[in-house]
Order: C-alpha cells, then structure tokens, then sequence
C-alpha cells in the first residue's frame, strides 16, 4: 500500500518513492502541505488519460452532474441578487426562477442517473467505500437544499409545503430545530448554510474520485505488462 | 501510483489498481464544456418553454373573503382548543406528546422549541391589538374575567353549534349559552376581511417568520381544500407533486410512497413512520458497501457487462 492509499506513510524526513520528503512529526504546516499535494497521485488531478475501460457513456453523468450543478448555483445566485420576492413581480425574474427549476431539475435527473450507474458498476470496490459514502451524503445535502427552496418560494406552494413538511420534521423531533413555517431559516439555509455544504462533500468527492481512480470493472484482473 | 486493495464489495476478491491498467486519451476539461453548453441549453429552453409555477400566497384575508365560516369555525377552535395547533404538541405545546416512532417519543424529546398558545397567540392578541370597538371590548373583557373551565365550554358549544348547521353559517346557529364567543369570533372574521391580520399576529416590521399565521390557517380546511384540488394531498403523491404539469421534488419519492400505505398514511404516527422507514433506507444505502448481499447486488444482476462491454469483450480471447 502507498503512502497515496493512506495506510503506511512513509517514516517522518523519509524520502516517499515520488521523490518527496514525508511531513515531520512537528510541523502541522509540513503535515498539510504532504496531505495536500500528496492526496491524489502526480498527474491524477486532471488526467488527459483514463483507464482503457473507461468507455461508457454513463461516465458522462458524473460530469454532467457537476456542471449542472454549476447552472443551478449561477442561476440562484441571480435570483438571489434580485431579492426573494423579485420574481413574482418582474418577467426577467420569473424567467430565471424558471431557469433555476429547471436546471434543478436536471441536477437530480443526471445525478440519479449517475448514482444508478455507479451502483451497478459497484463502485465502492477497491478502498473507494467513501467516494460512495460522500456521493450519498451529497445527495442527501442536495434534497434538503431542494427542500428549502422550495419553502422559499413566498407564494402558496411554499405555504402548503410548510404546513405539510411541518408535521413530518416535527414527529421525529427536527422541528424543534428547523422550522418549516419560517421562511426566512428557510431562505438563509438554501442559498448559504446548505449550498456550502454541498459544495464542500462535491470536492470532497472529487478529490476521492481522483485519488483512487476509476473502478475497475468487476472481475478485471490485475493488468500483466 | 496507487496499488489495489480487497473488494469490500466482493468479501476477499481482489480489485486491482486502476492506475495499473492500459490507458487511452480522455478529454476532460472537453467533456465538461461540451456537457455544460448542452445542459444550459437545455435548461434555458425548458425554461422558456414551460416556465414556472408561482400561485399568489394565500392571504388571511382571502380566506376570510373566500371561507367566511371557515374563519369563524377556525377561531372558534383556537378558543376551545380544538384545533390542530391548540393539541398538537412539541415544538408548539404541551397538549400533546405528538407522535412516536415505536417506543421512540421522538417529537416529545424535541421540546417546545417554538412556544404558541394558539387561543392568545392566533386569536385574543390580534383582538386586542385591532381598532377599538364597544362590543368587542365587552366581549373580550367577559372573556378575561371567566375562568378557563367556561370559557371552553362557551367556545366548544359555539363550534359544536356552528358544526350542526349548514357550511358553518354562524347565522343558522340555534340560541344557547355561548358567551362572548359569537362576537369574538364575528370580530375577528372582520378583522381578517379588513387584511394585515398577518401583521397583528407578529408585529415585526421585516415580517419573516410566519409560523403564527401558517398555523392558523392550517387549522382551518380552506388551505387543504385548495391544496387538494391541485392534487397535492399526501395521500395523492403531494410531497413530489406540483400544481398543473410541472415537476415537483421527484427525488422526494421515496418518501411519498410510504403515505400511499394505509396502515401507514392512516396512522396516528404516520409521519414518524414514514421518516423512519426514509432513513433505514437511506442508512442503507448510506452504508451499502458494507452491507453483506446488498453490496454484491451488481455482481448477480449484470447490468456491469453492458457498461464495461467493450472491456469484457477485449478479454474473450485471452480466455
């Protein structure tokens, strides 16, 4: 195992087979620098490359995915720029609402489509049991930022959702914590505290993509030079 | 760079290295700009197309326009402490332990977090706080002065009256001891058809949390016949649904499914039950990878042989 998989780094000021030296056991700065440069493998992080086997469309998804993730940011960022009652009153408003539905829309379609065909692929093979991990925690962050979009909207979808979603947090105890009948938590939580989140666990999950690679396919052998 | 390691998803067999493998040429940065130009394009065009719903919120006023019994009926409740507010329990009350899961008082042992006491909270403060008049102030004041034994058998005998006589008129009701009720409650459906009922209910400039008014219109059956009549009861798939042909939070599914079960949709701890079936199942795929039989799903229906197609087919002959 290399000092890449993170089980056996190599002893402190020892030299790594890549030619670097180990972080020491003092220098938290050292500590971080070798995490950081040394969590994906050398040419890993945007690799012109890929496994042979790495021939499917279904590897589109996880791509598309991100970047419809991206519109859903930009788009709500616009939104957020007009103010949260803006597009009840302007046609350019209720336009990028549109645009922001929509684009949310495709976020979970590819991102289901994604998450089915890393299933079937068995993806958590081969140490990666966190890229899943993440992925799925990732998918959860995204329905709840979903979820209080939805609350935000200031119109009578967002006043019937609130009453119903209500019940349901309230019988197991989270409404004591999120209130679904106030939507400025509501507004707050969708455009900072849960897109932060999101966004964070995606590089999270990107960076454990890179590290590890792509999976290969169930019952490869080990590849004889 | 990396060397392989043992499937936890196939007990000791053995997954090798992906860095180990022939490679070919992947366009990256490529693949992300072809698939982001698709995709905006896409969700401009969806956009413009089909746009997107926004029905007006619903005002207190409307609902006193629309449902005048309803209002009083709903008043008269907050009083008696009938409604659903006024029993429902954590995080609003004490009235109620609210609902388990099993043994589990989950909503109970949430606490009462968000204090309203739905009879001064939703009805006597925005009285008191409205314009000044002769017969309310009598009203109110007979009201203070009784203790709470009368005043909710004057407000329970008004709502069993208005519930015996067609849509609620409050003008059918037969004679009986209700009380300053029947003026209180006229008073605040006027106050209500007058709008900024909202307003007196919380008293903040910015607005901002409307749990007071949303619980009080829930309380009443205006909200919940509009919000059916768009199919989006919870026993109509309403969690995923929205208004008309657009698309609603799809991804909540896996939830809405379990409301359309009887015994579960039914039960006095639907809710609950429908969380805690939502996060087995979750924690299940949470920890797929180390679920034994779960995780080795893929590898008994091959789907796998589709997607690496080209690579099984490249190993045939070396068979």
């Amino acid at each position: 195992m290399s000092a890449v998989e993170g089980t056996a780094t190599p002893a402190p000021g020892a030299t790594t087979p890549e030619g670097s030296p180990s972080p020491t056991r003092t220098s938290w700065t050292a500590w971080a620098r070798y995490r950081i440069t040394h969590t994906v493998p050398q040419g890993q992080w945007l690799p012109d490359r890929q496994p042979a086997y790495v021939a499917s469309w279904i590897y589109v998804f996880g791509m598309a995915t991100l970047v419809s993730l991206v519109i859903v940011i930009g788009s709500g960022v616009v939104l957020a720029l007009g103010g949260s009652e803006w597009w009840h009153t302007s046609s350019v408003g209720h336009y990028v609402n549109s645009v922001h539905l929509w684009s949310v829309e495709i976020f979970f379609a590819v991102m289901a489509i994604h998450l089915w065909g890393k299933f079937w692929m068995a993806a958590w093979r081969g140490g990666r049991s966190l890229t899943w991990t993440t992925g799925m925690i990732a998918l959860l962050a995204a329905v709840g930022t979903g979820f209080t979009g939805y609350l935000s909207q200031t119109n009578f979808d967002a006043q019937w959702i609130g009453a119903q979603a209500k019940d349901g947090l309230n019988s197991v105890g989270l409404g004591a914590w999120f209130n679904a009948l106030n939507p400025a938590t509501a507004l707050t939580l969708h455009i900072i505290v849960l897109p932060l989140a999101v966004g964070a666990i995606v590089i999270m999950h990107v960076i454990l993509v890179r590290r590890h690679g792509v999976v290969p396919p169930i019952d490869a052998e080990e590849p004889t030079s | 760079m990396t060397t392989s390691s043992t499937s936890p998803g196939h007990g000791k067999r053995h997954t090798p290295d992906s860095h180990s493998f022939p490679t070919r040429p992947y366009d990256l940065v490529k693949e992300m700009v072809v698939a982001g130009v698709i995709l905006l394009l896409a969700t401009l065009a969806l956009a413009a197309a089909f746009g997107s719903l926004d029905e007006k919120a619903i005002t207190l006023q409307d609902w006193a326009k629309a449902a005048p019994n309803d209002v009083v009926a709903t008043a008269t409740g907050e009083l008696a402490g009938t409604t659903d507010s006024a029993g429902y329990g954590p995080p609003y009350n004490n009235a109620s332990d609210g609902q388990k899961l099993g043994p589990l008082a989950l909503q109970k042992w949430g606490g009462v977090r968000i204090p309203v006491n739905s009879a001064q909270d939703l009805v006597l403060t925005p009285l008191q706080s409205g314009t000044p008049d002769a017969s309310l102030t009598d009203a109110l004041a007979t009201w203070k002065a009784a203790n709470a034994d009368q005043q909710t058998a004057w407000a329970t005998d008004y709502g069993d009256a208005l519930a015996a006589v067609p849509d609620g008129n409050p003008a059918s009701v037969a004679g009986g001891d209700y009380g300053p009720v029947p003026v209180m409650a006229s008073s605040f459906l006027t106050l209500a058809q007058s709008g900024g009922l909202e307003q007196l209910m919380s008293p903040n400039f910015y607005g901002g949390d409307r749990t007071k008014q949303l619980l009080l219109l829930s309380d009443g059956s205006y909200l919940e016949d509009q919000a059916r009549a768009r199919s989006l009861g919870g026993d109509q798939w309403g969690m995923m649904n929205e208004a008309g042909n657009y698309p609603g939070q799809v991804w909540l599914g896996m939830m809405t499914f379990w409301y359309q079960i009887p015994a579960i949709g039914d039960s006095d701890n639907g809710d609950a039950l429908v969380w805690g079936a939502t996060a087995v199942i979750v924690l299940g795929f949470l920890f797929l990878p180390f679920i034994p039989g779960a995780r080795a799903i893929p590898e008994k229906i091959p789907v796998y042989k589709l997607i690496w197609r080209d690579y099984y087919r490249r190993q045939k002959p070396k068979a």
